[in-house]
């Protein structure tokens, strides 16, 4: 199939980027939208042009690292997927295709397709733990009896892989689904009760430095989420926050 | 209270409050309205007690216009704050592929409703304290209904009051659900309490929608 590709080019952080046009011929139904970026690329090297530059790692969906707005929507139109998961059969010969990074004040542009996302790595620092006496005595986490439900949605708010979707999606850049995923995951578990209050807390109060938006419940981050992270999550830290904020 | 409402979640939180505080008021407000299609002496009799009521007056009105004004001031500090957190834009962006028409336009929809209300004091409230303070009528518990019918003799005034409750109505569809997942409710009786919010955000605008056209068409 022959495409037309709307690229983002930007050479680095300060520089001023635009849309540039590609034309790419040969692309197959089974190709991934990464392998069809590396098409383009190969063509371009060959040709003595600067290939695009666009994260990736794992190319199977577990890392977070790929990213891409693909035709204004984050990992493209398909639902539960990463951009490396996606497959050109999604696609039809002779469309026009857009490229842009995902989009936040708080994801600034490094170059080209990839930005940077350390903000999420700074909430995660501020609260996305629980400390465990590590010296030889720990204590099996087995031990102590979970409830399933709580369990099972601690672990599904565990699948956040941090990829940034939720805050390209949403119209307000606001990284409350990705914030509340791993808020849950420990405020679910006995074993993160004891650090509960002062953790949302902190990772709201860090959330909010990074420049981030406000949530208004538009639920664009549940759908285009690649891991199907529901707004539950979102519910469950208002109250954690208002809960921890009234103790002081 | 300064600390608290400075975190995102708190004027999340504070903004499903004060919301949920403005959707109840309506249903008073249509309440007594929807009087004044049936009968005038009984419409006449809850506006003088609502006009003149201790309570009411001292109490209940600075915490609603308290309530209005927190609401409409924190929705645009949000707006702005969230216009400013996507500091480059994208040249496409498919909201609808992901997000209802009404969520994403809360700041347009609100923007109508306060230029409504705009009208709306123009049109009452300002008369009104002209009547009571500045003019200083004595009390006269039969003036409301004749003032009140008189003002939808206009086409023009009712057919604004009609495009704005359009806009409320698209408003609290999204608005009335919205606040209680930012309260924190979201759980097996989410499902029939959305339902419950639909209802509530059609039926109530439409409620007034129908009081006005009926008195202008009483009016012919
Ligand atoms: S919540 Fe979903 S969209 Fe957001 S970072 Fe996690 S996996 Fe990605
Ligand atoms: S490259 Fe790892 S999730 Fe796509």
């Amino acid at each position: 199939m022959k495409l037309t590709l709307k690229i983002w080019r930007q050479e680095s952080a300060n520089a001023k980027g635009k849309m540039v046009d590609y034309q790419i011929d040969g692309v197959e139904g089974d190709m991934s939208f990464l392998e069809m970026l590396d098409v383009l690329n190969e063509d371009l090297v060959a040709k003595g042009e600067e290939p695009v530059e666009f994260d990736h790692d794992c190319r199977e969906g577990i890392c977070g690292s790929c990213s891409l707005q693909i035709n204004g929507e984050p990992h493209g139109p398909d639902k539960l997927i990463t951009t490396c998961q996606l497959h050109m059969r999604s696609f039809n010969d002779g469309d026009t295709i857009y490229i842009e990074p995902f989009r936040a004040k708080a994801f600034p542009v490094i170059k080209d397709l990839i930005v940077d996302r350390t903000s999420f790595d700074r909430i995660q620092h501020a609260g996305g733990y629980v400390s465990v006496n590590t010296s030889g005595n720990t204590i099996d986490a087995n031990s102590i009896p979970v409830n399933k439900h709580d369990a099972d949605d601690s672990f599904n708010a565990a699948t956040c892989i941090g990829c940034g979707a939720c805050v390209a999606a949403c119209k307000n850049a606001s990284a409350m689904l990705f914030t509340s995923a791993k808020v849950s995951q420990y405020a679910l578990l006995p074993q993160g009760q004891v650090e509960a209050t002062e953790r949302v807390q902190a990772m709201v109060r860090q959330m909010d430095e990074e420049g981030f938006g406000n949530c208004s419940n538009t639920g664009a981050c549940e759908i285009e989420c690649p891991k199907g992270i529901s707004l539950e999550n979102i519910a469950r830290m208002n109250r954690e926050y208002m809960a921890a904020t009234s103790k002081g | 209270m300064g600390g608290l409402i400075q975190s995102s979640t708190a004027r999340k939180f504070a903004m499903a409050i004060s919301g949920l505080f403005l959707i109840l008021f309506l249903a008073q407000h249509l309440t007594i309205n929807l009087t004044s299609v049936i009968s005038a002496d009984l419409f006449n009799e809850l506006s003088h007690f609502m006009g003149t009521n201790f309570l009411v007056q001292a109490l209940l009105q600075p915490v609603l216009i308290f309530g209005v004004v927190f609401h409409f001031v924190m929705g645009f500090i949000l707006e702005i704050r969230n216009r400013n957190a996507r500091d480059v834009g994208y040249v496409k962006f498919k909201g609808s592929a992901n997000s209802s028409w009404m969520s994403r336009n809360m700041i347009y929809s609100g923007l109508v409703i306060l230029a409504f209300l705009a009208l709306h004091f123009y049109d009452f409230w300002v008369p009104e304290l002209v009547h009571k303070y500045v003019q200083s009528h004595p009390e006269d518990p039969t003036r409301y209904y004749a003032e009140t019918v008189a003002k939808f003799e206009s086409p023009i005034r009712t057919l604004l009051y009609v495009i704005s409750f359009i806009f409320l109505m698209l408003h609290l569809l999204h608005g009335f659900a919205s606040s209680f997942q930012s309260i924190g409710f979201n759980n097996k009786y989410s499902k029939g309490l959305q339902g419950f919010t639909k209802a509530y955000a059609v039926i109530v605008p439409l409620g007034f929608i129908f009081i006005a056209i009926f008195h202008y068409i009483n009016s012919l």
